[in-house]
């Protein structure tokens, strides 16, 4: 981590320096322990303060969105995939962008390291090679990376950016070694019944802050569905009916261009896990359409074309 | 008031006998995590604790609350037409206990009643039924945690203000101050405290005091000029990886703006108040278009400005917030009230003043 750290200030430095771009967008420490805060250095004088942790867990690509100026934008496998469908859907103009990429080891989860822990005060946490040991007053703990990562870095498919105009490290196994298969595989089997029960269990302790809309790099829409109120279609109750249409329709939203990158997750203050929504949607793109979002530029979203041996009769 | 005091082993019978006649609330376990519920027995109750991820203010104003409903909208008896003629709800039906409520979030009661209740046209019927029938028990804080900042907050770890009742752990008994007639009332039939379990909670507070890491001071915040405030340079710098989320403002003990809404399904028709966020564009949208908070960086500094300028300015010196830290640990970018502070309480120290 320190070594890409390094990296990551260098070519921040170098890039400001010459005047390539107006900001560098990274992260920088948090203010407590198993936190980073995305933070936009605009001086040589700044870089100092970037970092890379396993704690870096939004998705920098949506501090892109809207931006005029040029930017250079730190960005491991998803949120490079997350650049990508930026510049597809035009969000983003590829040559305002430079992406310094990170090789990813797979983000950590603080609420994974707070459960191992439980009443204990964590204050530090190093992370060398496959273990993260973690300390506090009168503890230290030695944990191996993979027990804590966030559920979504265990079964990610492209670690590596899939474009960059820098890397700060060597190049790191594609895949993380997770079964991806498995993770809409409880929800495929459940029968219609089954599995609105279980929707309706994973949303009820929703308070509806909107962070995993807020943190999602593909929500962008001038105003969002929920917050139209001319007409207003969806509640602004804790009604089961009201909550759940926002979760449905924000996952219907994301088919064809999720990266399963995480954010959501790691941004609910709650812990809700709407990857349990969002990885069926995932595997479907996949399977139907042969897509995985976010690979290439110059791909149409399935979403957004039509083709004449399309299966299915009602588009015809 | 005096001081009780009420051994550990005897909590489940003063539980017992509380649950006899009122309704017990709590923080619980559920689903591995912690957080406020109905308890059935003393058992149900966790003792060793820093705080809820949420405040316990749900208790009071519901995040959804319905105010109003009204029925027949067509009558379909023909004798006793009703047209929509909104009905009150009904009232709290049985009193209640909050139990090991935190002193931050009582703080916050005491705070919010001023607020929900400012005199005769301004009282919050909702809000003041509930307070009426509810008493509440707070847990002094004997170890609080890195991200408490209570005592820069006019508050404290074993602070007593909005509580009934104040409990200090005292290793074997719970040492009992008693602070309201309705405190009083709970405690009728504990013995009063002796003297070694009222220095031991002395030497609680005192060691509580000296763990909590220091504050942001907050000397200069009071008597600095508004506007100047809301001009000032870093908010920019403050609000720029802010999502625009409501999570501070959902988890925090003292946010209470709402959202009202009619809905109307078949022939049922509510009235319902929603808790609503100043992070929204949507909360100050005019009907005309325009919207006075209309960037990021506007409803950033709102939120900030109304909790350390505009609240203290009306409500003699006390702040909107109560340093309780669930913002600092909850927002998803890191966004820390306590820098926030500090940018605010240096730029008033610098601060010419106005002539």
């Amino acid at each position: 981590m320190q070594e890409r750290t390094q990296k990551i200030r260098e070519t921040a430095r170098e890039l400001l320096g010459q005047g390539k771009v107006d900001c560098v967008l990274g992260y920088t420490q948090g203010s407590i322990p198993m936190r980073a805060r995305p933070f936009f250095a605009t001086t040589p004088d700044e870089v100092d303060q970037l970092c890379w942790t396993g704690f870096c867990t939004g998705n920098l690509a949506k501090l892109l969105i809207g931006r005029t100026d040029r930017v250079a934008i730190v960005a491991q496998g998803c949120v490079s995939r997350n650049i990508v469908g930026l510049i597809q859907e035009g969000q983003v103009v590829r040559d305002h962008v430079v992406v310094i990429g990170v090789p990813c080891l797979g983000m950590l989860e603080y609420r994974k390291i707070e459960a191992r822990l439980p009443g204990k005060d964590v204050h530090e946490v190093l992370e060398v090679g496959d273990n993260v040991t973690v300390s506090g007053p009168g503890f230290e703990e030695v944990i191996p990376r993979n027990f804590i990562k966030r559920d979504n870095c265990t079964t990610c498919m492209h670690r590596n950016p899939v474009i960059s105009d820098v890397l700060v490290a060597e190049a790191v196994d594609e895949t993380a070694g997770g079964d991806l298969e498995k993770v809409a595989a409880p929800w495929e089997s459940f029968d219609a019944a089954k599995r609105w029960e279980a929707f309706n269990a994973t949303f009820s302790t929703c308070i509806r802050c909107y962070s995993c809309r807020d943190a999602c790099p593909l929500c962008y829409c001038h105003v969002c569905f929920v917050d139209e109120s001319q007409p207003q279609w969806c509640g602004k109750t804790q009604d089961a009916a009201d909550v759940d249409t926002f979760h449905i329709l924000r996952a219907f939203h994301c088919a064809g261009r999720c990266t399963d990158c995480g954010a959501c997750e790691s941004a609910c203050p709650m812990g809700i896990k709407m990857r349990r929504m969002t990885s069926k949607i995932e595997k479907d793109v996949r399977k139907l359409y042969g897509y995985e979002p976010g690979m290439d530029v110059n791909a149409k979203p399935p979403m957004t074309v039509f083709q004449p041996n399309d299966p299915e009769d009602f588009v015809k | 008031m005096t001081d009780k005091v009420l051994s550990k082993k005897q909590m489940g019978s003063f539980v017992e006998k509380i649950l006899e006649q009122k309704d017990v609330f709590a923080p619980i376990m559920q689903d591995k995590s912690l957080v406020w519920g109905a308890v059935t027995s003393a058992d149900d109750m966790i003792w060793d604790f820093t705080n809820t991820d949420l405040s316990p203010k749900d208790a009071f104003f519901p995040q959804s609350e319905c105010l109003m409903h009204c029925t027949g909208c067509n009558d379909h008896d023909g004798e006793t037409p009703q047209g929509s003629i909104f009905q009150a709800e009904p009232l709290l039906a049985r009193e209640r206990v909050l139990f090991n409520v935190r002193p931050c979030d009582a703080r916050a009661f005491w705070l919010l009643d001023q607020i929900f209740c400012q005199d005769e046209l301004t009282h919050d019927v909702y809000w003041a039924d509930k307070r009426a029938k509810t008493t509440l028990v707070g847990l002094a804080c004997n170890d609080p945690c890195s991200t408490c900042f209570c005592t820069s907050m006019q508050c404290g770890p074993h602070h007593e203000e909005g509580l009934d009742i104040l409990l200090v752990d005292v290793g074997d008994a719970f040492l009992v101050r008693v602070l309201t007639i309705k405190g009083e009332s709970l405690a009728a039939s504990l013995p009063e405290a002796d003297q070694d379990s009222v220095q031991r909670a002395v030497g609680c507070k005192e060691h509580a005091e000296k763990t909590l890491a220091p504050g942001p001071c907050t000397d200069h915040l009071a008597s600095s000029d508004v506007l100047s405030l809301f001009n000032a340079p870093f908010w920019e710098k403050v609000a720029a990886s802010c999502l625009n989320c409501g999570t501070c403002t959902f988890c925090c003990p003292t946010c209470h703006c709402f959202d009202i809404q009619d809905e109307i399904q078949g022939e049922v028709s509510r009235r319902v108040r929603n808790w609503d966020s100043c992070m929204s564009w949507l909360f100050t949208q005019h009907a005309s278009g325009h919207n006075p908070h209309n960037t990021k960086m506007d409803r950033v500094r709102q939120r900030f400005m109304h909790k350390f300028s505009y609240i203290p300015t009306r409500r003699k010196g006390a702040f909107g917030c109560v340093g309780c830290g669930r913002c600092v640990r909850l927002c998803p970018v890191n966004i820390d009230v306590r820098e926030v502070v500090r940018l605010m309480d240096d730029f008033a120290a610098n601060m010419p003043i106005p002539s």
